[in-house]
């Protein structure tokens, strides 16, 4: 398949679950929890399939990228901000980057121990 | 459902826009700092786009599926980020966590300065 049409369908699969996630999981205090789960899940499996050159555009740059967001992290960031919410401003970005930065490493570990 | 069938099409549309530019983006110019670049654009659009249909004027749901969850959402990314991060680290670790730290900077001052702006524009504060 050509390298347009690989990012392309792993987007037209990745945005759609993002957004049926994020419908899915309910946020009673207002704390991102959907964004969070998308960004942690695709984090995981973009380090799993690091490493895997055949793989890289239809599920690392199209379905990991189109999963995962920074513009609605950031944007559900400043908007607890604005409610004056800064705990919980600051708790979603070092959530977010702690656990995504580990997913990644624990995906990429797997995905090599997996590799032999 | 039908309702659902539509929004899902609409993100994945939108989604299939943002993901091809930004690997368009990342075919000229491969690296990190583009993808700190596609983050900071994505945010501040994302800000604009916010206030303008939220604040400014309530378009039909659709509208803000497809430029907002599926063009930016799909455009930007928190896994390549992460990816960067973890990459840079054991060979460059001062310019993995500067890149970190310039990526969280430039994307929450990028969407409160899209919002700021918007709103003074549209006359809103």
């Amino acid at each position: 398949m050509n390298p347009v049409a690989q990012v392309a369908l792993g987007a037209a699969v990745g945005a759609p679950l993002r957004y049926l996630v994020d419908r899915a999981i309910p946020r009673p205090t207002g704390f991102p929890r959907g964004t969070l789960v998308v960004n942690v899940v695709g984090s995981t499996v973009l380090g799993v399939v690091t490493g895997v050159a055949h793989l890289q555009l239809l599920l690392g740059t199209g379905f990991c990228g189109a999963l995962t967001t920074y513009s609605t992290f950031s944007y559900e960031t400043t908007v607890l901000f604005e409610a004056r919410a800064p705990r919980r401003a600051v708790l979603n970005v070092v959530l977010s980057v702690t656990a995504g930065v580990a997913a990644f490493w624990a995906g990429l570990a797997g995905g090599q121990a997996l590799a032999g | 459902m039908r309702q659902t069938s539509a929004a899902v099409i609409t993100v994945a549309v939108g989604g299939v826009i943002g993901a091809l530019a930004r690997y368009g983006a990342g075919t000229l110019w491969p690296g990190p700092w583009t993808t700190l670049g596609i983050n900071a654009v994505g945010c501040l659009t994302m800000g604009v786009l916010m206030v303008l249909v939220t604040e400014v004027r309530i378009p039909h749901p659709l509208v803000r599926l497809f430029l907002g969850t599926g063009v930016l959402g799909g455009f930007t990314t928190f896994s390549t980020f992460c990816a960067d991060f973890c990459r840079l680290v054991p060979t460059a670790p001062l310019e993995a966590f500067s890149y970190l730290i310039a990526t969280l900077t430039a994307a929450l001052a990028g969407v409160s300065l899209g919002m700021f702006t918007t709103r003074r524009l549209a006359g809103l504060r």
